[in-house]
């Protein structure tokens, strides 16, 4: 009785995505909260679609590191023509799968490094940075965050791109001393977790003193919720960054339209809307500039980066130093 | 799973339901497996993680039985008010997403938590949650209710005459009566439990404080997501499911088969057992469990105002997929459990062992040469819902099926029943409340399940709990503890209602 019910709701929903034919479609993969209605992604989809004449889709897949595997997983065939949010820790293992054509885009970018990847083209960035409470006496470095016993909550880098970027962080600062400094740090870990809600769900839940994130979190409590009690933590080692960037697959049927989408990508009208959907510092900074609040953050004095090649052949030693160090 | 006595139960559905769930377990480890170059073994950390995991799982699994014995017998022995109530609510922890629960409990236990500011107070130092013993509560606050309903049905199925018949002849009622049916419940309840927790990965790394906390699901995770590395994905699926054979064996050994025989089949009136500990026993229970659940709703409740109109479009389409994989499991189960025998006993705990992200990516193999993933998103989790619940859905179905065949089948074949006379007027009404346990249960399992929805879902397919996930990733915290709050009330709503419609005129 009940399974016609079932097989005709499944019909239903399968045939609901509607078709479109007549107007050409650029197919986006990108992470989910990029394309969530919180994200960039719907005023990014009304910007483009008033001047492409195309229909824009966004297709979201987990995180960044989930993307890279979906695209991994879809190989040549892929139905995307654009992929849009990984980072540098990704994009040597992006640039290995030989699915990404150059670009071709020359733009003025505000990063404070140097950028001259062909393949993949920065579209935000930021620093990662320990949030705390503005009440709390802040560490004014790694090290000294080590020695204290402040309490922090941080990511799992084996299954979070924050979490990742606090392994590269340690490691650029820190080199062959890294495994020390994570010693060091262990005991002020009170939990790793699986993601970056988690972690920053316990901090405001008063688990830890501070959480690792962005600097430009506080941003988003002060814009969004007229809350001024966050702060990020300023370090003397410098920060990490974080560069997000975008890349044309190599086999899209919509070379044109792909191509005008990378290069709306570093326009005005796309950057506009970063810094207050995805909270990052756009990579070329607006004609208006940014937003009001953004200059109550903090400016790291030095940023810490590796190339993406580097990033990649670090990361098995800094894995196995972290783990030996965080599991005793 | 002893051979019934006459055959009278319809097998070949169960076959076919058989069969399906075995393709969709192992058949998906085959698609990922074929898709990768298989490379080096497992390594030092993997030992590591695999050691870790069976520790944690054995221990939830034991303090789960252990607490649950004494709860589910005081609420066998004792009648009040709300007890009815009390025993629907029973269901709830096991019915939150994970993070809600994770943070549910730290609102309680926590450093910040209830439990250390009463600790304080009293000048006492604050305790940690999180480490093994922290992994071991949040399994335990999940699953000894589950445990407790499962030990209670069995409680509740010895009929009323041995009680009465013990009590005349003055016997030991715990070894003569109890002890039985603890043997033949409980093995398979702590065998549920320990798949469950062998499979945990967010509460087990969350609360387990760093990365000794590692476990096999996190292992694949990493594989998959980060290293790319298929081939080590599938050889860690299948040691998962290595470790599910070796457990469901131990725990099929030491299971004796029911040995209480037939009796009119009524509920239990009892004399025996103190009133003042029963009273204590389900006091403690019940405010372990319903404190994180308290603080939960008290959190949620400013968060249903900042919820976007969305929300609720996520939120039918969540109720629509779990209805179906609801409907669809409680067929799948009964079918199993007409057929019982090995082949269904495999596929009853198969799925429990099984790793949603190598699932969902065998699927997402299969699929995506076909037809784009995101159109087949909800009937998939539909279809993955529906199969991760039927362990449970056909542990609350499979003992009262064959106690009827035992009971009953004599009987039918005697009088020359048809099948349909059979199932339609014999089997269908003696279920009704172990079909509508399982029934809501699986209806709200599959509300809360993140699973295979996030590997496939595009914007139109979001569901309740996708949205919650992506509401937490917005900075959006208090909204998704909105989204939370309405999460659990529409499962609990969900499980309350079919719970209910089978209990009606029951005596449980």
């Amino acid at each position: 009785m009940q399974k016609p019910i079932i097989l005709t709701a499944a019909t239903a929903f399968a045939l609901a995505t509607p078709a479109m034919a007549e107007t050409p479609v650029l197919t986006v993969l990108t992470y989910d909260s990029f394309t969530s209605e919180w994200g960039p992604g719907p005023a990014v989809e009304a910007a483009f679609e008033e001047t492409c004449g195309c229909d824009l889709q966004f297709v979201g897949a987990g995180d960044g590191a989930a993307l890279l595997a979906r695209l991994q997983l879809e190989g040549p065939s892929t139905e995307a023509d654009v992929v849009l949010g990984l980072d540098t820790n990704l994009t040597a293992v992006a640039r290995e799968t030989d699915l990404f054509a150059p670009h071709g885009v020359t733009a003025e970018l505000s990063l404070p490094i140097a950028w001259d990847d062909a393949n993949f083209l920065p579209f935000d960035w930021g620093y990662f940075a320990f949030v705390g409470n503005k009440d709390f006496e802040a560490p004014t470095s790694l090290r000294a965050l080590a020695d204290s016993d402040i309490k922090i909550v941080i990511q799992d880098p084996r299954s979070s791109t924050p979490g990742l970027g606090l392994l590269m962080w340690v490691q650029a600062a820190y080199g062959d001393d890294a495994p020390a400094l994570w010693t060091d740090l262990a005991d002020n870990i009170v939990t790793v977790t699986p993601g970056w809600s988690e972690a920053y769900g316990l901090f405001l839940e008063g688990e830890a003193d501070a959480v690792l994130s962005y600097t430009t979190s506080p941003a988003y409590h002060l814009i969004a919720e007229e809350d001024d009690s966050k702060m990020a933590w300023s370090f003397d080692e410098g920060h990490y960054m974080q560069v997000e960037v975008a890349g044309k697959v190599a086999g899209t049927d919509q070379p044109e339209l792909a191509d005008k989408f990378m290069a709306f990508m570093v326009s005005d009208a796309f950057q506009s809307i970063i810094p207050t959907t995805n909270w990052m510092y756009p990579a070329v900074t607006p004609a208006d500039g940014l937003p009001k609040g953004f200059d109550t953050l903090i400016t790291p004095a030095k940023s810490l980066v590796f190339s993406s090649e580097e990033a990649l052949a670090i990361r098995a030693t800094a894995l196995d130093a972290w783990r030996t160090a965080l599991s005793q | 799973m002893a051979h019934s006595p006459v055959a009278i139960n319809p097998r070949w559905p169960g076959g076919i339901v058989a069969g399906l769930v075995l393709v969709l377990m192992l058949g998906t480890v085959c698609a990922v497996a074929m898709r990768a170059e298989f490379q080096a073994g497992l390594g030092a950390a993997d030992w590591a993680a695999i050691q870790f995991t069976v520790s944690q799982a054995f221990v939830s699994a034991a303090t789960s039985c252990l607490l649950a014995i004494p709860v589910a017998r005081a609420l066998a022995r004792r009648q009040f008010r709300g007890r009815s109530a009390l025993i629907t609510l029973l269901g709830a922890p096991f019915l939150l997403p994970v993070i809600v629960a994770v943070l549910g409990l730290v609102m309680v236990f926590g450093r910040n938590g209830l439990l250390n500011d009463a600790l304080a107070f009293l000048g006492l130092p604050p305790i940690s949650i999180y480490g093994f013993h922290g992994v071991v509560l949040a399994h335990v606050f999940f699953n000894m209710p589950l445990v407790t309903r499962l030990i209670l049905q069995g409680w509740l199925s010895v009929p009323s005459e041995r009680f009465r018949l013990a009590a005349s002849l003055n016997a030991p009622i715990g070894r003569v009566i109890e002890w039985p049916m603890l043997r033949s419940v409980l093995p398979s309840a702590f065998l549920v439990v320990f798949l469950i927790c062998l499979t945990s990965f967010v509460v087990a790394l969350t609360l387990g404080g760093g990365p000794k906390a590692t476990t096999v699901e996190l292992a694949i995770y990493q594989a998959v997501r980060f290293d790319f590395d298929l081939g080590r994905a599938a050889l860690l699926a299948m040691v998962q499911f290595g470790i599910c054979a070796i457990a469901a064996i131990f725990a099929w050994r030491i299971t004796s088969p029911e040995a209480s025989g037939a009796g009119f089949d009524r509920a239990v009136q009892r004399w025996d057992g103190g009133a003042g500990r029963d009273t204590l026993v389900i006091s403690l229970a019940t405010f372990f469990l319903l404190l994180p659940l308290a603080m939960i709703i008290l959190r949620g409740t400013s968060g249903l105002l900042s919820l976007q109109p969305d929300i609720w479009h996520a939120a039918l389409r969540s109720v629509i997929v779990a209805l179906c994989s609801s409907a669809l499991c409680t067929i799948m189960a009964l079918a199993l459990a007409l057929r019982a025998g090995r082949l269904v006993a495999v596929t009853g705990v198969l799925p429990l062992a099984s790793s949603s992200l190598v699932m969902g990516t065998g699927l997402f193999l299969v699929v995506y040469p076909f037809i784009s993933p995101a159109r087949l998103a909800l009937p998939i989790t539909m279809l993955v819902n529906a199969v991760l619940a039927l362990p449970f859905v056909l542990r609350s179905i499979s003992p009262a099926v064959s106690k009827i065949e035992t009971d009953f089948g004599r009987l039918g074949v005697s009088l020359g029943m048809s099948q349909g006379i059979w199932l339609w007027r014999i089997v269908l009404p003696r279920l009704r409340g172990p079909i509508g346990f399982g029934a809501g249960l699986a209806a709200a399992l599959s509300m809360g399940d993140l699973g295979v929805i996030a590997l496939f879902a595009g914007d139109a397919q979001e569901t309740l709990p996708l949205a919650m996930y992506r509401l937490m990733g917005a900075y959006k915290m208090e909204a998704a503890s909105g989204a939370a709050l309405l999460l659990l009330t529409l499962s609990f709503a969900l499980f309350w209602v079919c719970d209910r419609g089978g209990r009606l005129n029951a005596d449980l």
